[in-house]
């Protein structure tokens, strides 16, 4: 059987291709999305986990903190 | 030593059998594999875990309450897969189901599995990196729950697998307000038993006039094992341990006039629809098509979306 540049299979699968296509650029600019948020909110947020990070936040008085 | 010419001919041939086969398969378009992830149910679980982000306390990013619902929902997707790939087999029997994508031959049963593990993952780890991992664990035990629990374990053995199996339908509004809170609240359980209390009565009114397909399926509905009449006793007894559940939600800090009025309205409407089916023999459903089964299962339809639509309006609005 030769091979074809163009195989009728292709055309079969156009519609999947481009749907999965569309779905991985979507998800490439949520995760875009969820960075910037997440950068913007998370100034005292440290690594993967979300813990505060402790360099980061503010010292209390000495006065308040007992 | 060459081998003989019917050895390397059967081989090829054999080859191009498949590659015939494999050309005349029904190829799978984009839509058969939304299909797998079930839309309908997909939309419930969305509206719900929207709601439950939307009440809960505290402020939510919408980008992030966005996305949260999202990977929810993708969860909730992955989790139809692996039922449709474990019910194949029962699906081909069934009028309601025959046109799904595996017993339609669209789509492989073993890539099925693998779209509905991979989404499952993907949903779980998005989850927990978007809102936490209380969050995204919480997810992972509702897909655990369909399509283990209930799919594998309790559809084909017990009359009572809707009742328990409906709690993985019922937990989308706690994961909703997990995603925002961090953990479970009493507004949040209540949401949940709205839900859970909801699904008997809403199942067993569409058993009612679909006898044969789960019958011929073999799956034992609770009017297959038990009988007609105990499903309408069944019906109007859930519908009464329903009822205060979701008066008992408006009167939480997610409550308020707006969702009292609609819920005392809606409650007694189904209370009296399920009262209807109770009074109703065989012989006068059978008469009139089932027309009294068919309302009460389009009310309780609209019971449910109405409810949670008055609590999202109410949390806009402020509650007590």
């Amino acid at each position: 059987m030769p091979i074809q540049t163009e195989h009728e299979i292709h055309g079969r699968r156009r519609s999947r291709n481009i749907g999965l296509g569309l779905v991985l650029l979507c998800f490439v600019a949520l995760v875009f999305g969820l960075t910037v948020v997440k950068v913007r909110q998370g100034g005292l947020i440290e690594g993967y986990d979300h813990q505060p990070r402790v360099s980061l936040t503010p010292l209390e008085p000495e006065g308040e903190a007992e | 030593m060459t081998p003989a010419r019917s050895d390397i001919s059967e081989p090829i041939a054999g080859k191009m059998a498949d590659i015939n086969a494999y050309e005349h398969t029904p190829e799978a378009q984009f839509g058969d594999y939304v299909a797998l992830l079930k839309p309908r149910v997909m939309s419930l679980v969305v509206f719900t875990a929207f709601v439950g982000l939307w009440v809960a306390p505290g402020p939510v990013h919408p980008f992030i309450g966005f996305c949260a619902v999202l990977f929810i929902a993708l969860g909730g997707g992955a989790s139809g897969a692996l039922n449709m790939w474990y019910d194949r087999d029962i699906d081909a029997i069934m009028n309601r189901t025959q046109s799904r994508p595996i017993p339609s031959g669209r789509i492989e049963p073993t890539e099925a599995l693998g779209v509905g593990i991979v989404l499952s993952v993907i949903s779980v780890m998005m989850l927990g990196l978007v809102a936490n991992w209380f969050a995204a664990g919480f997810l992972a035990f509702t897909i655990f729950f369909y399509a283990v629990v209930y799919t594998v374990w309790l559809k084909r053995w017990t009359p009572q697998n809707i009742v328990i199996g409906g709690a993985a339908g019922a937990f989308p509004p706690m994961i909703g307000w997990a995603c925002a809170t961090g953990g479970i609240s009493i507004e949040s359980l209540l949401m949940f038993a709205l839900i859970f209390f909801w699904t008997p009565p809403h199942f067993w009114a569409l058993a009612l006039f679909m006898k044969e397909d789960y019958h011929n399926a073999g799956v034992p509905m609770l009017t297959v094992t038990h009988g007609r009449r105990s499903a309408r006793r069944h019906i109007f007894a859930y519908t009464l341990v329903l009822a205060p559940f979701a008066i008992w939600l408006g009167l939480t800090s997610v409550g308020g006039p707006l969702y009292m009025a609609v819920a005392v309205v809606l409650n007694a409407m189904f209370i009296h629809g399920g009262w209807k089916i109770l009074q109703r023999s065989e012989d006068q459903a059978i008469a009139d098509g089932y027309a009294v089964e068919k309302r009460v299962f389009k009310l309780s339809l609209v019971y449910l979306f109405v409810h949670f639509l008055a609590l999202l309006v109410q949390g806009w609005m402020g509650g007590w």
